[in-house]
């Protein structure tokens, strides 16, 4: 079952062109990796994905789970079970980090129709989450991010992503600045969501995280395209070779 | 004391793009004077309430040294000079003679009560449930309501009830005729006839407003409130508010207010006086959502209040708690004087300020017994055009050993063609002051909204979560159920400010 289907899609900021025609389809069930060089423009094609205002998509189409995402509000997404992870997530002081959850997840539930979730349940299952990423409960009682470090910050996201359970999990950079222990829990995070019904996008400059969270396909993105697919063999071959030969071969 | 003529002001204009709620008129006959002011306007006032001569003479001792006086210029406000002869300083409902007439006699119950203003007042959510209550009907809700309509207050609720535990509750005009030695007792004698422009020009023509006196001893059962409402044009609001508590009483008392929309400016020029024996407390929180102009700033109340509270006694304390959220000009300085050893000011602010309006506000502690302590929080929340200001004072006296005080100011930007200003001014006479000053600027930035955004929440939610969270340490001061109007009320002050 295709979950997201990018066609043709171009975006830019400004009158600066970013996105040059990006395709890529992902399937339930399948995890895909995006590489390429800095400024390429994978955390661009992460926040169109997501909504984010001042991108202007100028030509091609997104489906998600049937419906056109280029059309709904950034909300919508969230709710229609599209999940950012960001690469710098933003601080919110003043936002208690528990707060956040349970509005996430009523928003959530509310629009699938459910009533709110009884405290004592949610409290439990956040509980629960905190530990499997090796989080002080300290942390629900923070602003959401306010003064968490880089690798806290990370963890942080991926608790969100195991509460709202998300069809499609679009994590940019989720590696970057985690130690080792905590790149092995964010990992066996990652791997907790991975299932025949879901999709997970990673975007990494590192394949010590595809190591742990094994991808069924590598992209490689260049100057706003995707000038590379292949399996995970592409991603050792990257970290053996660099990116010179193959922007090469592809130019 | 040269201190200070510590007095509230403000001014100002313009504008919000919100809808105000609460613009509706209520269609009834209006007793009004004529605009204008001079002695006579003065007498006819004193004379329609039946004054006793001691009050007419106070009066006219305020009004003769109004004249003197000039409008202060130093509040971070700009509006044009207001003509005070063009507005008319009494508008009573007509049924109100005669329901002065039965006010001795007057039965408990809204039964006469013009129901229009009844209906203006289920509007505007009061719960005059008072009827109901006697029926059996509902519950009682635990809060005692006063309400003014234009310069009258119209009906006290649960009197009864109030009256068993020794606490008077009363109009102003009440009090005046049932308890003149109080008022003669306490009138002005924490904010002077002459302490400031509005203050005198207050004392010279107020109309009426809520009286409180707990006694010694007695802690009043249920929360009071008042709720004010300009209703008629082109008139002035004035009124007052004196709270009395004696020694070791407790009581806690919420204002909350309103005005219907309207293209000119109107202006409410109220005093509230505090008195608190030793070991008493008093509690005054305020909703303040007068309108605050359309959305180019035009309209709006401006609201020149001056509010001070005198913690009289040993081990007194005195607790402002306001949000400020209305008014297209706020100048407003609810004050605490620290006359009792070991008494304890407190202020927790508020101030929300979107479109055009202006705001100008803050406290002055003025620090006079040993080891008096004073709390200072405000918030301020600028969207829009506005201008937002906190001017504060802490003044140490001479007398005043090992006083402390604590201030904490934090001001929200939301978009960037509004500002915020501090003014903090600390005098410190005696050295061995502790005093604490903090401060923080931040603003609420598209990257907050969008993560929010991203996990679901939509952009009016991401908004008001993030100033609540803003808003949290004070929002915890208010009584329950008032916190949570007051955040309702800040989701609409700020509807649209975003994006
Ligand atoms: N708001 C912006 N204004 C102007 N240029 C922008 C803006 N946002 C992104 N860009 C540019 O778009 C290009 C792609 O940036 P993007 O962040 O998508 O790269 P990336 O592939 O995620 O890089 P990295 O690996 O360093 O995270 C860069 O050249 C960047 O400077
Ligand atoms: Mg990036």
């Amino acid at each position: 079952m295709k979950l997201l289907e990018i066609k043709n899609l171009h975006a830019k900021i400004g009158d600066k062109p970013i996105l040059r025609g990006i395709n890529l389809c992902i399937n339930a069930g399948e995890v895909h990796a995006i590489m390429g060089p800095n400024g390429s423009g994978k955390s661009t094609l992460c926040q169109v994905l997501g909504g984010r205002e001042g991108f202007e998509v100028t030509e091609g189409s997104v489906t998600y789970d049937g419906k056109n995402l280029l059309e709904l509000s950034t909300e919508e997404r969230a709710t229609a079970g599209l999940l950012l992870g960001f690469q710098h997530p933003v601080e919110i002081p003043g936002v208690k980090n528990i707060y956040l959850l349970k509005e996430a997840l009523n928003a959530q539930r509310a629009a699938r129709g459910l009533d709110e979730i009884d405290t004592f349940a949610f409290m439990k299952q956040v509980r629960e989450l905190t530990k499997t990423m090796g989080m002080d409960d300290a942390f629900l009682h923070r602003g959401v991010n306010a003064g968490f470090s880089g690798g806290e910050k990370k963890r942080n996201e991926i608790l969100q992503m195991l509460l709202l359970q998300p069809k499609l999990a679009l994590l940019d950079e989720t590696d970057s600045g985690l130690d080792i222990d905590a790149l092995k829990v964010v990992s066996e995070g990652i791997n907790m969501l991975r299932g025949a019904d879901r999709g997970i996008v990673l975007v990494t400059h590192y394949q010590r995280l595809l190591s742990y969270v094994e991808p069924d396909f590598v992209h490689i993105l260049y100057k706003g395209k995707i000038i590379k697919s292949g399996d995970k063999s592409l991603a050792l071959q990257l970290e053996a070779e660099g990116y010179q030969d193959i922007l090469e071969a592809a130019s | 004391m040269t201190e200070q003529h510590i007095t509230e002001q403000q001014e100002i204009e313009h504008l919000m793009q919100r809808e105000y709620k609460y613009g509706f008129t209520t269609d009834i006959e209006q007793d009004i004077i004529p605009p204008g002011l001079n002695e006579d306007v003065i007498r006819l006032i004193s004379a329609k309430k039946n004054e006793p001569e001691f009050l007419l003479e106070w009066r006219l001792k305020a009004y003769r040294h109004w004249l003197t006086m000039t409008p202060p210029t130093w509040a971070h406000v700009h509006y044009p000079p207001i003509d005070y002869q063009a507005l008319s300083y009494y508008a009573a409902p007509k049924t109100a003679d005669e329901l002065a007439e039965i006010e001795a006699s007057k039965p408990q119950s809204l039964d006469e009560v013009d129901p229009k203003l009844l209906e203006t007042y289920e509007k505007l959510g009061i719960p005059l449930h008072e009827r109901a209550v006697l029926a059996g009907v509902v519950q009682p809700s635990n809060v005692a309501v006063d309400a003014v309509f234009d310069s009258v207050s119209v009906t006290t609720t649960f009197k009864a009830k109030l009256a068993e535990a020794g606490v008077i509750f009363c109009s102003f005009s009440e009090a005046v005729h049932n308890h003149p030695d109080l008022i003669k007792k306490y009138l002005g004698t924490v904010v002077p006839a002459g302490d400031n422009y509005y203050a005198a020009l207050n004392s010279a023509v107020f109309s009426d407003g809520s009286f409180v006196f707990v006694p010694k001893g007695v802690r009043c059962p249920m929360e009071l409130s008042t709720y004010f409402r300009i209703n008629a044009k082109n008139t002035g609001q004035f009124e007052r508010t004196l709270i009395v508590a004696e020694e070791g009483a407790h009581v806690s008392y919420l204002e909350g207010c309103t005005a219907p929309q309207r293209d000119e400016n109107q202006l409410h020029a109220a005093v509230v006086e505090l008195v608190a024996l030793d070991d008493a407390t008093i509690k005054y929180s305020t909703v303040q959502n007068w309108y605050p102009g359309d959305e180019e700033g035009k309209g709006g109340i401006y609201n020149f209040v001056t509010k001070r509270g005198d913690a009289r006694g040993a081990r007194s304390k005195i607790t402002w708690t306001q949000v400020e959220a209305g008014s297209a000009i706020t100048w407003k300085y609810p004050s605490c004087i620290l006359r009792g050893d070991d008494s304890v000011g407190e202020f927790y602010s508020v101030a929300v300020s979107n479109n055009y309006q202006q705001v100008d506000s803050g406290t002055k502690m003025i620090h006079l017994g040993k080891r008096t302590r004073s709390t200072i929080v405000s918030k301020s929340i600028s969207a829009g055009h506005s201008q937002n200001a906190y001017r504060g004072l802490v003044h140490i006296a001479k007398s005043a050993d090992d006083a402390r005080n604590y201030t904490q100011c934090d001001a929200l930007l939301i978009g960037d063609r509004n500002g915020a200003h501090t003014f903090p001014y600390i005098e410190a006479k005696n050295s061995t002051a502790q005093i604490e000053h903090e401060a923080t600027t931040s603003k609420i930035s598209d990257d907050q909204i969008f993560y929010l955004q991203s996990r679901g929440i939509s952009e009016e939610n991401a908004t008001n979560m993030i100033v609540n969270g803003f808003c949290k340490e004070v929002f915890n001061e208010l009584p329950m159920e008032f916190a949570v109007e007051a955040q309702a009320l800040l989701a609409v002050s700020l509807e649209g400010s975003v994006g």
